[in-house]
């Protein structure tokens, strides 16, 4: 028998970096997921943990489809590591209302037609629970203002609007309307009686 | 995104160790500026160290009447601050003109000065750029620079520093709290970013491995006469392509302090003490204001797409420093009559 030399194997490709265990509890749940580190939040949820309310539109900070809330506070999924999250309380569009009982915001948007093709939907509920629980904005035109970091792509900006206030009213936060843009002066933000219906 | 490991930090002086013993490592505060170049592959870091359990999230009051913003406050927290939105409403009023509501939840102070331009060549892997790739090239000049600066440009470079929060800061006198290899040390705040000269690589001062810690304000805010007047392609969710911070110390019309600085226009935050001390002594007219614009603007070249800067930033000096004297009651309005800059 000839003996058939063989080229040296080439190199393993360099192995990637290893997987960590990652805790997260999102909507009351606590999950732990096996994820390398550039795990965005976004692809957590959507890939990992089959959440696929939260929309992926730009992955690039610019349109609020990816918008969540962390203990609280609304951010966009897509421009963070699922592992910087460990210890925090994440809400995203499932989480919100149920079937039966949905959250006072999907139940304004749906009453308001405030979404013609829904894919910016979540993200601008998820953000607009972020704005109430901030409790800055009270007109109109704080509203427009706090709510920029979501873009609609169908323009239904004046509905979404108007469902935002409609729960904003109700929570009773609304003062009349001021110009409010840099450069402006800063609104009174004291809350005041809702207007009697 | 290129694979890397994570570690999350617990204590400054871990996060500086860690930072020593990986090559190619790099901080990570919120995120939204990193990851976003990271997943652009202008930013390949192997090693990230998360400094979000640092307890360097504080904003506290310091005995000599200033105020300490911890480097990993977000800028959510620091705009709406009591503190700050009292004392200091002309950083208010910048952070809350810069990105949006989720943005500013995510950015901590610290990344904020160290976001990176947005001159879109620097973005391009495609394209020459001495910033992302020193020597290069640069694409912007004789390219499309819409973005890029007006000041302090070289042959080498023109982009812009894009951070709104940064102009107030500089306006302000804010102090720089670094820690490092070598210990800590403060940096002044005009002297954190620099110029791009031979080395648009190089967008401050701080050395390899240096961490943030903390911003401090000096007691003095100018919170009566204030203003952050931000220009842009949109109302909301866009970057300056001129900003002004401008603040006042008024006795009746009489200008006693001024403060003046613009974004959007170079490699920093553009603070001009020529211009703050011909604004003092000076009664607060627009004559006034536009003299000192002119003086601003004096030094300014445009290279085509962004020639329209040089007016509009004059303009916006002028318009700034009058509505920070009209935020004063007191004084005569007529001043201001048939001035419409
Ligand atoms: C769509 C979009 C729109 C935006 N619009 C605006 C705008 O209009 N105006 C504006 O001002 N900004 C705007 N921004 C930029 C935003 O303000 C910055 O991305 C943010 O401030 C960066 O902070 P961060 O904590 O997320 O930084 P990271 O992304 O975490 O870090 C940025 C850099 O800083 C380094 N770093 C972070 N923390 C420290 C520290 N403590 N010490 C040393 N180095 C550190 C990191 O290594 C990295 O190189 C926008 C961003 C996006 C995505
Ligand atoms: S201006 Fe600076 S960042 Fe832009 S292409 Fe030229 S070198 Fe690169
Ligand atoms: S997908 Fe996150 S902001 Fe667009
Ligand atoms: S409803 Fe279609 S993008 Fe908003």
């Amino acid at each position: 028998m000839s003996q058939v030399t063989q080229a040296p194997l080439a190199p393993p490709p360099v192995a990637l970096a290893p997987t960590q265990p990652v805790s997260l509890n999102i909507n009351g749940q606590a999950h732990t997921l096996q994820i390398a580190p550039w795990t965005t939040l976004l692809d957590a949820l959507r890939e990992y943990l089959d959440l696929t309310g939260t929309k992926k539109g730009c992955d690039h900070g610019q349109c609020g489809a990816c918008t969540v809330l962390v203990d609280g506070k609304r951010i966009n999924s897509c421009l963070s590591l699922a592992v910087m999250h460990e210890d925090s309380h994440i809400q995203t569009i499932e989480g919100l209302g149920t079937e039966d009982k949905l959250s006072p915001l999907q139940q304004a948007f749906i009453d308001h037609d405030a979404f013609q093709c829904g894919y910016c939907t979540p993200g601008q509920i998820c953000s607009a629970q972020g704005l109430i629980n901030e409790g800055k904005a009270k007109t109109e035109a704080e509203v427009r203002e706090l709510m920029s970091g979501n873009i609609c792509r169908c323009g239904a900006y004046s509905n979404i609007l108007s469902a935002v206030m409609e729960v904003l009213n109700n929570e009773g936060l609304i003062i009349e309307d001021k110009a409010w843009s840099a450069g402006a002066t800063k609104p009174d933000m004291a809350p005041v009686e809702p207007p009697k219906k | 995104m290129n694979s890397f490991t994570f570690t999350q930090a617990t204590a400054v002086a871990g996060a500086v160790q860690d930072k020593a013993a990986h090559d190619d490592s790099a901080y990570i505060g919120g995120g939204t500026n990193l990851i976003d170049l990271m997943k652009e592959n202008v930013a390949r870091p192997t090693h990230l160290i998360g400094l979000k359990k640092l307890g360097l999230d504080t904003i506290e009051n310091l005995p000599d009447g200033g105020l300490r913003l911890g480097a990993l406050a977000t800028n959510a927290d620091t705009a709406w601050h009591p503190e700050v939105e009292k004392r200091y409403p002309l950083l208010n009023q910048a952070i809350l003109a810069g990105a949006s509501p989720q943005l500013r939840n995510m950015a901590t102070d610290g990344g904020n000065l160290m976001q990176r331009t947005r001159c879109y060549y620097f973005y391009d892997l495609a394209t020459p750029c001495n910033k992302r790739e020193p020597g290069s090239g640069c694409s912007a000049i004789g390219g499309y620079n819409r973005v890029c600066g007006i000041l302090g440009t070289s042959d080498q470079c023109i982009a812009t520093h894009p951070s709104d929060m940064c102009v107030a800061l500089a306006a302000l006198n804010t102090t720089v709290r670094v820690s490092g290899p070598n210990g800590e040390r403060t940096i002044k705040f005009e002297d954190f970013h620099r110029l791009p000269g031979d080395h648009p690589e190089r967008d401050n001062t701080l050395e390899p491995g240096e961490l943030i810690t903390g911003l401090d304000l000096p007691e003095k805010g100018f919170s009566k006469n204030f203003s952050y007047l931000k220009l842009r392609d949109r109302t909301s969710y866009a970057f300056a392509l001129v900003s002004v911070a401008a603040a006042l110390e008024l006795e009746g019309t009489l200008i006693k302090d001024a403060r003046l600085a613009l974004g959007g226009v170079a490699h920093k935050p553009w603070r001009d003490k020529e211009a703050e001390t011909m604004l003092i002594g000076q009664r607060a007219t627009v004559d006034t204001f536009r003299r000192v614009a002119a003086k601003v603007l004096e030094n300014a070249k445009g290279y085509g797409a962004n020639t329209f800067k040089i007016e509009l930033a004059k303009r916006a000096i002028v318009r700034a420093l009058k509505q920070a004297t009209e935020m004063n009651q007191e004084i005569d309005t007529n001043a201001f009559q048939n001035s419409n800059p």
